[in-house]
């Protein structure tokens, strides 16, 4: 089994600005961050030879993109995992590239979630019994605050200070992020006196809702040379789907999601990473709530199993950290449209490792990580991609 | 001879009284929670009446109330399914008259007695609304009770009754309202409840020979408590041979309000004591009981007794008001409309979603629910036995309160609970004081009415902190 490593590379990528987007729709977000990949790579739309496009509720088919950029009749998939949709349309465009079926191709992720007249997540009707409990995201990842707290002994307050700390820092992020939806300083205090949305979890332990998108052009790297000296290689991806373990199996302990162990030990397997604290030098993860941010630095071992509150402590996670996290203020700031957010995930590591990060540049950025978790109730779809520069 | 086999009850967590702000009565009345209905009272109660009896015995189920939650369909195919009747049962719902709960109770046991069925439970509940602030809304109780008919191990004999139909105009509702109407109150109480109760009685008591003296207890149907007592000396009774009415701590509940009342009777029976059961409406129904030896073998009943220990006092009328669709409280964020249920969706689901089904795999014995076809412990497909988790004990695992998600009673509380001998759920918690809440704490289930999308009713299993 060979793996994805140094057989695909990016040499454009495009991303719009985050936020209420209210006088573009969907296509007109794909065509800007499209345009802006296409041209990052220095193609013409007539080079693509397929494309993936990323959405959960706002476009169905391929045809979209097809339409946004006036494609013609071109293969186009359409991707759909959730929130971590718009890494699975990158990862099953960088396998058609590895297959050797194609030379260039696109993968885009859009969502435009505000013209649902909801403040939260519109949500998809189905037709159902409807017996199953309301669980939209914050509930989800409320139940994994309570019972991390439970589980590790710490009290309500210690909870809500670590949580806190957390969007305190992306917040912070976010002032150095021209492109997000939030991009302002709060303190500790503020994100503890804020308003209850899903208890234990207050406004500033939930991340945006936003409108956004984002594009990656993917080669073979001998032919990315011909494209651009600093184009990114993949180093490794790894998915995982959860099978509802959390809620039919009662030994499961809601204290960690083993969808991110499974994904992340996947991608490091294919890039050979065996310690990911010390060899990666940023990870940007899905902290759709600050708890779930908390629990990706132990699933994905940046912290040891039950500490990351020290680590919080010690700022470990900051720009200045040891393991910079979210450099570009995360979903929390950057904003969470939810079939682009694994794309504006790769689009920060893609400038960070070719030192475009403007204010954010790390000092040290040769391989990065990029975290996606969607789900439902009790099972999540993990997507996790590594990249690294060129050698 | 037919008789009680087994008795149950159910009075719901919440009253309001003095301490509800915007409560003017002084006195206390047992209110359904926004989620509870005649149907989910009377599943609590014959779930109470069935504990340590075999549900498979049960060749049938009635279901009395003037607060069916449908015009067409039938409530007792509901009550029987959650409560995990055999299919070939007969069920019926006796309706439109607060003698319900008696005509229920006089069919059952003709048909035990004529040997059509050898075991059928009677359920009735009810939780019929007053006009806000009037002088009945006090008056008007929640609540539901459930008896076991059978003729083997008979705990109370019920040896005769008599019957009046009486054609009047005191009480009534008319479809499409939700309000109970009444005529003038000396006119329906000269000419219906004070001159028929008795006439029913004085009827049962020629019948069978009998007279006040002979009995232990009197159980009776009344509109306030003052009629009570006036019936009680109208019919030549002694004080304590008058089981005390529920008024002021749980209120008249309509169709149910006799049997709960005998229910109550029964809890304090010995064997050889003789009651009066008598119930007025649209006429009257009498009968006369006689307790065995077998009552002391029910155990383990909440009843009347343990239910009325365990409740709570809402703090505010307005929540009540809303509950019961006289003010409208606007929800506390836009979010999507619930859509109707898929009845395809919800018939195919009616094991899991209202007999409350997972399953345990043959091979490695992993219990789970919902119901699966391929273990998720062992991986093996299709090889199951079906587990009925309803009735069993659990322990909170995780739980989280949502502000957001519309509520009847914001916060939402979504609660992973794990079952005693394996298992584990996700669902709302509902009956839950958001204070008291704490990982680990023990819960029951408890089958209530998630939404009403388009006038339809979405029943489900919640889960609650154990009452008591």
């Amino acid at each position: 089994m060979e793996g994805i490593k140094d057989r695909v590379a990016i040499i454009g990528m495009g991303c719009t600005n985050f936020g209420e987007l209210w006088e573009k729709d969907a296509i007109a977000m794909l065509v800007d961050c499209c345009f802006e990949a296409i041209e990052d790579a220095g193609i013409e739309t007539k080079d693509i030879q397929a494309g993936w496009l990323g959405s959960v509720m706002s476009c169905w088919s391929g045809e979209p993109l097809a339409y946004a950029l006036k494609l013609e009749y071109i293969p186009i998939s359409r991707n759909e995992s959730f929130c971590a949709t718009a890494t699975e349309a990158f990862r099953n465009a960088c396998y058609a590239v590895a297959a050797g079926i194609y030379d260039i191709v696109i993968a885009a992720g859009v969502e435009k979630q505000k013209d649902s007249g909801f403040a939260g997540l519109g949500g998809v009707p189905m037709t159902t019994s409807g017996v199953e409990p309301p669980t939209p995201p914050a509930i989800q990842f409320a139940l994994a605050a309570t019972r991390y707290a439970h589980h590790y002994g710490l009290s309500y307050e210690e909870l809500k200070t670590a949580m806190a700390k957390i969007a305190v820092k992306n917040h912070h992020n976010g002032t150095l992020s021209p492109r997000a939806h939030f991009r302002r300083e709060i303190t500790v205090e503020q994100a503890l006196n804020a308003p209850m949305i899903t208890w234990p979890l207050g406004l500033f332990d939930c991340c945006g809702v936003s409108d956004g998108a984002a594009a990656a052009i993917i080669t073979r790297p001998e032919l990315a040379k011909k494209f651009r000296d600093d184009y990114v290689l993949v180093k490794g991806l790894g998915v995982a789907c959860g099978a509802r373990q959390q809620t039919l199996q009662d030994s499961y302990d809601f204290v960690h999601v083993e969808e991110n162990i499974a994904a992340s030990q996947r991608a490091y397997a294919e890039t050979g990473i065996k310690n990911p604290r010390k060899e990666l030098d940023l990870a940007i993860v899905h902290d759709c709530f600050t708890i779930t941010e908390m629990l990706i630095y132990e699933d994905l071992q940046f912290s040891p199993r039950g500490r990351a509150r020290e680590d919080i402590d010690a700022g470990s996670f900051t720009l200045e950290g040891e393991l910079p996290v979210n450099t570009d203020g995360g979903l929390k700031c950057f904003g969470h449209p939810i079939g682009a957010s694994g794309l504006r995930m790769l689009y920060e590591v893609y400038k960070q490792l070719q030192g475009k990060a403007e204010q954010r540049q790390l000092r040290k950025a040769d391989i990065g990580l990029t975290h996606n978790l969607g789900g439902i109730a009790n099972s999540f779809t993990c997507a996790v991609a590594i990249l690294g520069k060129r050698d | 001879m037919a008789g009680i086999i087994s008795y149950g009850a159910y009075v719901p967590l919440y009253r309001l009284g003095p301490g509800t702000a915007g409560w003017m009565a002084p006195v206390e009345k047992a209110i359904a929670n926004f989620d509870e209905d005649s149907i989910t009272m009377a599943v609590a109660a014959a779930i109470d009446c069935m504990n340590g009896i075999d549900r498979s015995t049960i060749d049938g189920l009635y279901f009395a109330s003037t607060t069916s939650p449908y015009v067409e369909k039938q409530a007792a195919t509901t009550v029987a399914t959650a409560s995990d009747l055999r299919r070939d049962v007969l069920t019926a719902d006796f309706t439109n008259s607060l003698r319900a709960g008696t005509n229920a109770l006089r069919a059952a046991l003709d048909a035990v007695n004529a040997g059509s069925a050898k075991q059928l439970m009677v359920t009735a509940a009810d939780m019929r609304l007053a006009t806000p602030r009037s002088e009945l809304e006090p008056l008007l109780g929640d609540g539901g009770a459930a008896l076991l008919i059978g003729d083997e191990r008979v705990a109370v004999n019920i040896v005769g009754s008599y019957s009046v139909s009486d054609e009047i105009l005191d009480v009534w509702r008319v479809q499409g309202e939700t309000v109970v109407s009444a005529w003038e109150e000396r006119f329906i109480l000269d000419e219906g409840y004070r001159s028929i109760l008795p006439e029913a009685v004085s009827g049962l008591f020629q019948k069978y020979n009998l007279g006040a003296k002979d009995l232990t207890k009197a159980v009776y149907y009344a509109p306030d408590p003052r009629r009570h007592a006036e019936i009680g000396r109208r019919i030549g009774l002694d004080p304590a041979q008058i089981q005390p009415p529920l008024f002021g701590a749980v209120g008249n509940t309509g169709a149910a309000f006799a049997l709960m009342m005998l229910v109550a009777a029964l809890e304090e029976a010995k064997p050889g004591d003789r009651i009066l059961l008598a119930n007025y409406g649209d006429g009257a129904d009498a009968f006369i009981l006689e307790v065995t030896k077998q009552i002391s073998k029910i155990k383990n009943r909440r009843g009347i007794k343990g239910y009325m220990a365990s409740k709570k006092i809402l703090n505010d009328y307005q929540l009540y008001a809303s509950w019961r669709g006289f003010v409208e409280m606007s929800a506390a964020a836009r979010r999507p409309e619930i859509v109707m249920p898929s009845a395809s969706a919800v018939w195919r689901e009616r094991d899991q979603n209202i007999r409350f089904y997972g399953n345990k795999c043959r091979k490695c014995g992993y219990a789970q629910y919902p119901p699966q076809l391929v273990c998720t412990n062992c991986h093996a497909r299709g090889d199951f036995d079906d587990v009925r988790f309803s009735d069993k004990k659990a322990e909170l695992f995780t739980y989280a309160m949502d502000y957001l998600t519309p509520s009847g009673d914001p916060p939402l509380v979504i609660a992973v609970v794990n079952f005693e001998g394996g298992g584990r759920t996700l669902n709302m918690m509902t009956d839950r004081d958001i204070d008291e809440l704490k990982i680990g704490m023990p819960i029951e289930m408890t089958f209530r009415k998630l939404f009403t999308p388009k006038g339809v009713h979405n029943y489900y299993w919640k889960s609650m902190p154990l009452r008591g």
